[in-house]
């Protein structure tokens, strides 16, 4: 009952950010990945945004050209995990300033540090976008 | 020194070619490497930000994880938080390096700056391992009780991942945990939450604890609900749904099964479940958890219809979110109440066509859920109606369902096999081995549609296009009922006319799947059998069957060669008994069947596991059981079936049920000649035990002539009368009650016989010539006997210590170390460790497995050999330790094991 990984992906499934709160070897991640990828942007703008893949359950939602995808396990409510996208991708909008690819890509370290204030060990710990960035802008501002 | 990282982004997104992405990569990685080994301090930073990014691409980093670790040790704040994400990101609990980071991540949890104590909790939370939970727990709990909400609330999901390492540490944390729910903190009181519905999952002391702290848990919830607009935590005019769900949650367990929570908690919930708004998201992820809970608890009826009436609402919603959702729901709530859902059925079955495979697969499920008697024949109608237009990657999961479904209510018998086929015709390469199986069976048992059912099937083949379960089923239905085809035998009511079959007609089509690219060569087998066994029934085409048999005799595939080359010498050789040996099956038992099917998901299960093979041993009880109640000549032939099971597993687990069991099922035709409990139809006693005698010898001699490689290859046909020939029938029965004697001795040697049959899949040759030889030895061996204790025991394992010892070599013990799993949870990767003091040697041999299934239903054993170089004036001691995993947790447990027997 938890999130197992999140992952950030462009329209051409190439991945931009992945967090994993379970162990994969590297070779299954990137099958994961693939696999997953190819699922979800095969589908269209009016079919559901989740997928069953394996034991996990992939709750997905496209923002422009970024497609951000969490899974899940088996007893997570879909609808949560899919408002908690719009939690994340607000925060990051209100840090980077309308966040784009090359955002994340370029600072990679700081959109981890905020996915690490929000999620723990596949819990969410925090909605508060204020919360979440007071410390990641302390550290920007005593650099 | 190196590019910065941004240039290295740049390289990267200008590949082209995945080859250039790779070239980039390899040169990048190469620079890390060399600016770690130089000891690089002022780009270490950077260079760990690299690697992150390699990682997320997918390429190795490991060789960076020493750097993580450095950075974390370093005093400033910025090496410390990029090491920190490195640690989380590179390296994993598996890893040894990680061990030491312990003592940076103590000293850390203690820094009076809240950001690094931050940190290191994450950091913790996220990977650490059983041992690290345990030694820094008490720095955790501590913290738990920090004045500053943003410690507290990490320490807290910290606290979730220590417990789950270490579920012993539950009973320390529940105080701690209560106190976090009169935390004001919304962030705190999320984590502490979660952390209460952890300990309630984990231990059913802290269930009851936190039963009585139901009225807080409604008393958070309220605030949530009537508290105005609350802008911080405010997501479309719903304060903090997060929060909120995560309470639902927690009351869910607390309540179900517990009325007096339930009571407490029903007035919030039913407020809740009315005054949610539904039209955005954010409402209706609240409202999906509450109906969730609600029908969980013990509720009162009108909450009941409340809930059942919101998933009403998101079953006509347009969203498909929203009626995923709704479905999947659904599919919990029929259990409760199944009624309410069926006023649904005509919108589920709707969305069994949706557009939308996840949609589709939760509605599928749903119906599947829904069926009974009285709705089954609509439903696999409108289901059939689906499966001739749904697209290929939904057919076999609808496949398995519908044959599920007819299989579990069919009316009768008729209604049974038209749907069978039906679906055969549809999807027939969908259909598995153990449904055509038991459609089979069924037929076998049904003898008043019979012919009906063959006449059906030649009919449905004519659209035959590839489809293996129809082939199967219609080839060996015409090999057992083929004259009713051609003469309109047992004709039914209102059956559909043929045209007249002939003779001809029917061996075509047994000509057409024998030729047929597409069949597998299990279908040919059925093929060739039906060939055999309307030999003698259609006498106009013998000469035809002789032929398209004989053609097998060089097929490549050894199944195929060997019944071509058995049934050719049974149609030209042994024409007076062909009669009696081709005559119609009995009827086949439907008992034994299930319990075959038993015994093969015992074995199916064990060869799954991919454990060591000598897991096969609990199946071997099982095949034995009857043998003991029934007389003689049926033992023998339940040895062959036992033989024919065992021994082909390790090597052909494919196509041993069909093919294997078709051959056997030639030899279950005669075993009414030798078992009096069957009667056989037409011939009397004694012609029928000659006729088992020379198929014995026939297959006997073709395993001679068809020269050794055979017969080492193949697993089982001839398996059987090899092993009945070579033995005289009476020693069987002997050699078997030998084996189920439960002496320390034999069950030893059978230990070994099994272990060595199945280790070496080819050679598990002869199962009674290896009982007798390992019996034989185990005897002649061993020494003084000990008698057998129990060496560690805790809450779900037991090890127990069997012993035996060479009378010529007193020193040396060899121990047999069998482990059990009395909990309700799987362990896996279990791994056995032993210590002993300096003047013993210790041997530990590979284990039989290492998975242990839940509630003492199987063992791994393991032989331990064990040297006292001072035997007789010191006795052994022995110190274990075995870690194992239960979901993926690491558990570890040891102990000392004083109590051996002495003189060992």
């Amino acid at each position: 009952m938890a999130i197992r990984f999140i992952l950030l992906v462009n329209k051409q499934g190439q991945t931009r950010l992945a967090q994993y709160y379970e162990y994969l070897t590297l070779d299954e991640r990137r099958a994961l990945e693939g696999e997953i990828v190819r699922k979800c942007l095969a589908r269209s703008d009016n079919q559901c945004s989740f997928v069953e893949h394996r034991n996990y359950k992939v709750i997905y939602r496209r923002y422009a050209s970024l497609f951000f995808l969490v899974g899940v396990d088996g007893d997570e409510n879909e609808l949560a995990i899919l408002e908690f996208i719009h939690c994340v991708v607000e925060t990051m909008d209100r840090y980077f300033c309308n966040v784009c690819e090359l955002d994340i890509m370029n600072h990679l370290e700081k959109a981890h540090f905020i996915l690490e204030e929000m999620v723990m060990n596949g819990c969410i710990l925090e909605t508060n976008k204020s919360n979440i960035l007071a410390p990641i802008q302390l550290m920007d501002k005593s650099s | 020194m190196g590019s910065r990282l941004r240039d290295m982004i740049r390289a990267v997104r200008a590949c082209k070619t995945a080859a250039e992405e790779r070239g980039v990569i390899a040169k990048e990685s190469a620079n890390l490497r060399t600016a770690f080994k130089e000891e690089d301090q002022d780009y270490r930073h950077r260079n760990v930000a690299k690697l992150m990014f390699i990682h997320m691409l997918g390429y190795p980093t490991h060789f960076g994880q020493m750097e993580c670790l450095k950075l974390i040790a370093s005093p400033g704040f910025p090496e410390k938080r990029i090491g920190y994400l490195g640690l989380m990101l590179l390296l994993d609990e598996r890893q040894e390096v990680l061990m030491l980071v312990t003592n940076s991540l103590k000293n850390d949890l203690n820094h009076a700056n809240q950001f690094i104590a931050g940190l290191a909790l994450c950091a913790l939370g996220n990977i650490c391992t059983a041992e690290m939970a345990r030694d820094l727990a008490p720095e955790v709990e501590k913290l738990l009780h920090n004045n500053n909400s943003y410690i507290r609330k990490k320490a807290a999901l910290c606290s979730v991942r220590i417990v789950r390492k270490v579920p012993d540490l539950v009973e320390n944390l529940i105080s701690s945990a209560t106190s976090l729910l009169s935390d004001k903190h919304h962030g705190v009181l999320i984590a502490g939450i979660k952390l209460c519905t952890e300990l309630c999952e984990a231990n059913f002391s802290a269930l009851e604890h936190f039963r009585k702290q139901t009225s807080s848990l409604v008393r958070i919830l309220k605030n949530l609900v009537i508290s105005g607009y609350a802008p911080e935590y405010d997501v479309g005019g719903i304060t903090d749904p997060f929060l909120q769900i995560r309470v639902l949650r927690l009351l869910r367990l607390v309540g179900r099964g517990d009325a007096d929570s339930s009571d407490i908690m029903s007035d919030i919930l039913a407020q809740v479940a009315t005054n949610t708004e539904s039209n955005k998201n954010a409402g209706n992820a609240i409202l999906y958890e509450c109906v969730l809970t609600i029908m969980a608890i013990e509720a009162i009826g009108g909450l009941r219809v409340l809930a059942i009436n919101i998933l009403g609402r998101f079953l006509g919603n347009r969203d498909n979110n929203i009626r995923y959702v709704a479905l999947n729901t659904l599919i919990k709530v029929v259990a409760v109440d199944t009624q309410a859902v069926q006023r649904h059925r005509t919108t589920i079955v709707e969305c069994v066509k949706d557009s939308d495979i996840s949609i589709r697969r939760r509605a599928l499920e749903l119906v599947c859920a829904l069926v009974n008697e009285s709705n089954v024949k609509t439903l696999t109608k409108e289901l059939l109606e689906y499966l001739k237009v749904s697209d290929p990657e939904f057919k076999p999961d609808l496949t398995t369902k519908i044959c599920y479904l007819v299989q579990k209510f069919f009316p009768n018998k008729r209604w049974y096999i038209d749907q069978m086929i039906k679906v055969m015709v549809e999807a027939g390469r969908f259909v598995k081995d153990d449904i055509s199986r038991a459609l089979l069976l069924l037929i076998s048992n049904a003898a008043e549609l019979q012919g009906y059912t063959v006449r059906s099937l030649y009919n449905a083949f004519q659209k035959w296009d590839g489809q293996e379960s129809l082939a199967q089923v219609t080839v060996w239905c015409i090999g057992e009922y083929g004259e009713m085809l051609v003469h309109h035998m047992n004709e039914l009511d209102g059956e559909e006319p043929v045209t007249q079959v002939t003779e001809a007609d029917t061996v075509d089509v047994l000509e057409l799947v024998l030729k047929d690219f597409r069949a597998s060569s299990t279908t040919r087998a059925f093929a060739l059998t039906a060939l055999l066994k309307v030999s003698s029934r259609f006498p106009s085409c013998t000469e035809r069957i002789k032929a398209l048999v004989l053609q097998y005799k060089g097929s490549l595939v050894l199944e195929l060669q060997q019944r071509s080359i058995e049934f050719t010498s049974i149609l030209s050789k042994h024409e007076n008994i062909k009669a009696s040996l081709v005559e119609k099956m009995p009827v086949l038992d439907e008992a034994t069947y299930i319990a075959k099917k038993v015994d093969a998901a015992d074995v199916a299960f064990s060869t799954d596991s991919k454990s060591v093979p000598a897991t096969v041993l609990p199946a071997v009880p099982v095949a034995n059981g009857p043998t003991k109640s029934k007389s003689g000549t049926n033992a023998l032939m339940d040895l062959l079936n036992l033989n024919v099971d065992e021994a082909s597993t390790p090597s052909a687990p494919q196509t041993r049920k069909s093919a294997g069991d078709v051959l056997l099922d030639l030899l279950g035709g005669n075993s009414s000649f030798t078992s009096p409990l069957v009667a056989s139809p037409v011939q009397g006693p004694s012609g029928g035990a000659d006729a088992l005698l020379d198929l014995l010898s026939i297959g006997n001699a073709t395993s001679q002539t068809t020269s050794s490689p055979l017969s080492t290859l193949e697993p089982f046909p001839q398996r059987n009368p090899e092993a009945a020939s070579q033995k005289p029938s009476n020693p069987v029965p002997d050699l078997l009650s030998q084996n189920t004697v439960s002496s320390q001795k034999d069950s030893y040697s059978s230990f070994t016989a099994d272990f060595k049959k199945s280790s070496i899949p080819g050679a598990g040759f002869d199962l009674l010539g290896d009982l007798g030889i390992g019996s034989a030895s185990s005897i002649s061996t061993t020494g003084p006997v000990y008698p057998p204790i129990v060496a560690f025991q805790s809450s779900g394992l037991t090890v127990s210590f069997e012993f035996s010892k060479q009378s010529t070599n007193l020193p040396a013990t060899v121990i047999h170390a069998t482990y059990t799993n009395t909990s309700s949870n799987t362990y896996t990767d279990v791994i056995f460790q032993a210590a002993v003091p300096k003047f013993m040697q210790l041997q530990l041999e590979p284990a039989s497995g290492n998975v242990l299934p839940a509630n003492s239903s199987g063992t791994v054993t393991q032989v331990i050999r064990v040297n006292n170089s001072q035997h007789g004036q010191k006795s052994l001691v022995m110190r274990i330790r075995v870690s194992y995993k239960i979901n993926g947790q690491e558990v570890l447990e040891q102990g000392q094991v004083n109590n051996f027997p002495p003189g060992l």
